[in-house]
């Protein structure tokens, strides 16, 4: 950096100083410095104050200390966050894992056996949800239009591989509105629609997969509500708006008249 | 199969004392650096177990080169984020070039002699965090230039103006405040 014989520049020095109090020069520069410092008084000056500032730092009130329990503390966290760090858990721990995995392997089987096709259950039911939004859309609603569950059931005849039961309840006030093919639960399926003001009711109906009855379950989705039962080898679904009482009047009715 | 598990069981413990053998001793270093970035000692305690619980999440990933940079440079981020999120108006660079050339110069005029102790405690805490710090990691802890751009993720050529800024801002103050008393 700098050529012998040449006089340095006083500001290049100081710009070096502190490289040079810190003791992070090469040799070269270290040297160059050293000889210059000896000749300028007032580069001389800056270094003096550069090394007062600096031994002022070693004043021992310039350093915290770590609190006397954050050490301990810190070991405890340790402790707290590796739980193989106590030798008792961790044999405890591994003679459990064998109990842990068989508790696990009963309590689905037992969830298996107590209710067959649950989360089966959940899919039909977001597609049933599905199916009866779609319905809503301009058009959507009813393939076959008709309040007589005479001209519904022959359509419908037509159209599946079962006869899904087809009753009006305009009695009971709510219309049959007619009827439309759909899909869900991975195959074609009837859906009965229904009117209760400016509510509307889907009624979807298929062949069960399993032989037992099924109570009804009700459940809401997305602001709607959905009963759902199996009876005589048919499975229902029940979705509308509708509030949940009126919906489960409807229901009441279609299963009195079934 | 039985092998595996028991290795597995051993690996854990010996991770944590090799952490407490590593990480721990520089438990001084890393709460002085926090204490300093927060100037509080509650927060710097809290600052500093969550940098350790950091530290040992990532202890796989310590090559076993610096242990004191590795903790602290946790440490430091750890302040940062804390900061961020519990001090709104956290001062940030005050001092530009111009500003620092002049008090370069300055320097000159007078001998600072004997420092008052607290005086010059009082103006590091003010100095800009970004500058501190790199006062803290030189004079306290007697880091390299090249620890410290290491430690603060900076070149080298930053570490160097910051400190010789740092300084100047400082001498500045203690020649200020003994004029201030002459008068």
């Amino acid at each position: 950096m700098f050529e012998k014989g040449i006089a340095l520049n006083c500001q290049t020095i100081q710009d070096l100083l502190n490289g040079y109090a810190d003791g992070e020069l090469d040799l070269v520069n270290h040297l160059q410095i050293e000889e210059h410092l000896r000749d300028c008084s007032s580069c001389a000056l800056v270094y003096e104050n550069q090394k007062a500032l600096k031994s002022a730092f070693a004043d021992d009130s310039f350093y915290f200390q770590a609190p006397a329990d954050l050490q301990n503390r810190i070991r405890q966290m340790l402790r707290e966050s590796n739980p193989e760090t106590s030798r008792a858990t961790g044999k405890w721990r591994w003679r459990l894992i064998p109990a842990l995995a068989a508790l696990a392997v009963i309590v689905v089987l037992i969830v298996l056996l107590i209710r067959p096709g649950s989360t089966n259950d959940e899919l039909v039911a977001n597609e049933i949800v599905s199916d009866h939004i779609r319905s809503m859309m301009p058009n959507h609603l009813t393939d076959v239009l008709s309040s007589d569950n005479h001209t519904v059931k022959p359509w419908f005849n037509s159209k599946l591989d079962f006869a899904p039961p087809v009753v009006d309840l305009a009695a009971n006030g709510f219309p049959l509105v007619g009827g439309r093919l759909d899909y869900a639960a991975s195959r074609p399926v009837a859906a009965l629609v229904f009117g209760r003001r400016q509510h509307v009711i889907n009624l979807f109906v298929f062949p069960s997969t399993g032989n037992s009855d099924i109570a009804n379950q009700i459940s809401a989705r997305q602001g709607y509500n959905l009963i759902h039962w199996s009876k005589a080898g048919m499975t229902f679904w029940a979705v509308s708006d509708l509030n949940l009482n009126e919906l489960q009047e409807f229901v009441q009715g279609i299963q009195n008249n079934a | 199969m039985r092998l595996c598990e028991s290795e597995s069981s051993h690996l854990p413990r010996n991770k944590a004392a090799n952490f407490e053998e590593t990480i721990l001793p520089h438990l001084d270093a890393a709460y002085n650096l926090a204490r300093w970035l927060t100037r509080d000692g509650t927060d710097a305690e809290d600052v500093v177990q969550e940098a350790y619980l950091r530290a040992f999440k990532f202890f796989d990933g310590f090559n076993g080169g610096n242990s004191r940079s590795w903790i602290l440079k946790i440490v430091r981020n750890t302040c940062y984020s804390w900061l961020q999120k519990n001090r709104d108006h956290e001062p940030t660079t005050e001092f530009d070039e111009g500003q620092h050339s002049v008090e370069v110069r300055d320097q000159e005029a007078v001998l600072i002699g004997n420092i008052d102790t607290q005086m010059l405690k009082r103006l590091l805490d003010e100095l800009p965090s970004e500058f501190r710090e790199i006062v803290i990691l030189r004079e306290l802890e007697g880091m390299s230039y090249k620890e410290i751009a290491g430690i603060a993720d900076l070149p080298l050529g930053t570490v160097m103006s910051r400190l010789a800024r740092a300084r100047a801002k400082l001498h500045t103050g203690l020649t200020t405040c003994l004029k201030r008393e002459l008068h």
